[in-house]
């Protein structure tokens, strides 16, 4: 996986049908208009990319680019929290 | 988080991927991995910490709490077509606990494995009998299963 270019840009991730308008920065994520965007069990998951760090380096992850494996997404409330 | 990260074997040998999401940018991400969480799990954190600032993925899924800016403990387990089969928000102050999910990944697998035939009842551990539900089924779930089986 390549090392992407890292900017100052407060970069975030976003759903892949986001309309709102796209951070400057390398890492803006492509934008293609797509599923209502909502969560809900027995319904397809909102497809996402976001900015990550992933075993020393700083990448992207795209939730559709692992379609044909199972996949758990985590949230938690935040890095350096104690639970 | 370094609960999934420490049992992330478990979860590749199932064949699931991991994602993790939070409001931290992926510079705090770095940080927390290379200065506690490597402590924690030898090797650090194996899958991608997915980085969130402006909270868009967790709106998505239904998880980011707009009054305090972060997101709540969601796990969400996705078949291979990209569906949600299960979701589990836990407010910030309690921990998932770990074989509960590895228990659902198995039970949805077995499912889908079957094409749809099997239902697994409550508690199902992976070589305990399943459900095959059809039209003699009905009424007669005691026959085969009562809430006492479940350990």
């Amino acid at each position: 996986m390549a090392d992407q270019p890292q900017g100052c840009a407060r970069v975030t991730g976003k759903p892949m049908g986001d309309s709102s308008p796209p951070a400057p920065g390398p890492e803006t994520p492509e934008l293609k208009k797509e599923m209502p965007m909502t969560a809900r069990v027995g319904q397809k998951a909102p497809d996402f990319q976001a900015p990550a760090y992933y075993r020393g380096k700083f990448t992207s992850v795209k939730l559709s680019d692992y379609i044909g494996k199972w996949i758990m997404v985590c949230f938690y409330p935040g890095d350096f929290t104690f639970v | 988080m370094s609960a999934v990260a420490d049992k992330y074997k478990v979860l590749q040998d199932l064949g699931v991927e991991v994602i993790s999401v939070s409001v931290d940018s992926h510079f705090v991400h770095k940080m927390w991995n290379d200065n506690e969480l490597v402590k924690m799990v030898e090797g650090g954190v194996p899958f991608h910490m997915a980085s969130d600032q402006a909270g868009n993925i967790g709106k998505a899924f239904g998880v980011y709490d707009e009054n305090q800016g972060i997101e709540m403990r969601g796990r969400f387990i996705i078949d291979p077509d990209g569906v949600i089969q299960a979701m589990e928000v836990l407010t910030p102050p309690v921990g998932r606990k770990f074989s509960e999910t590895v228990r659902q990944v198995q039970a949805f697998q077995h499912v889908r494995a079957s094409k749809g035939t099997e239902a697994t009842p409550a508690g199902w551990e992976p070589g305990e009998p399943a459900l095959k539900p059809n039209p003699d089924l009905v009424g007669n779930v005691w026959k085969v299963w009562k809430p006492s089986m479940e350990n």
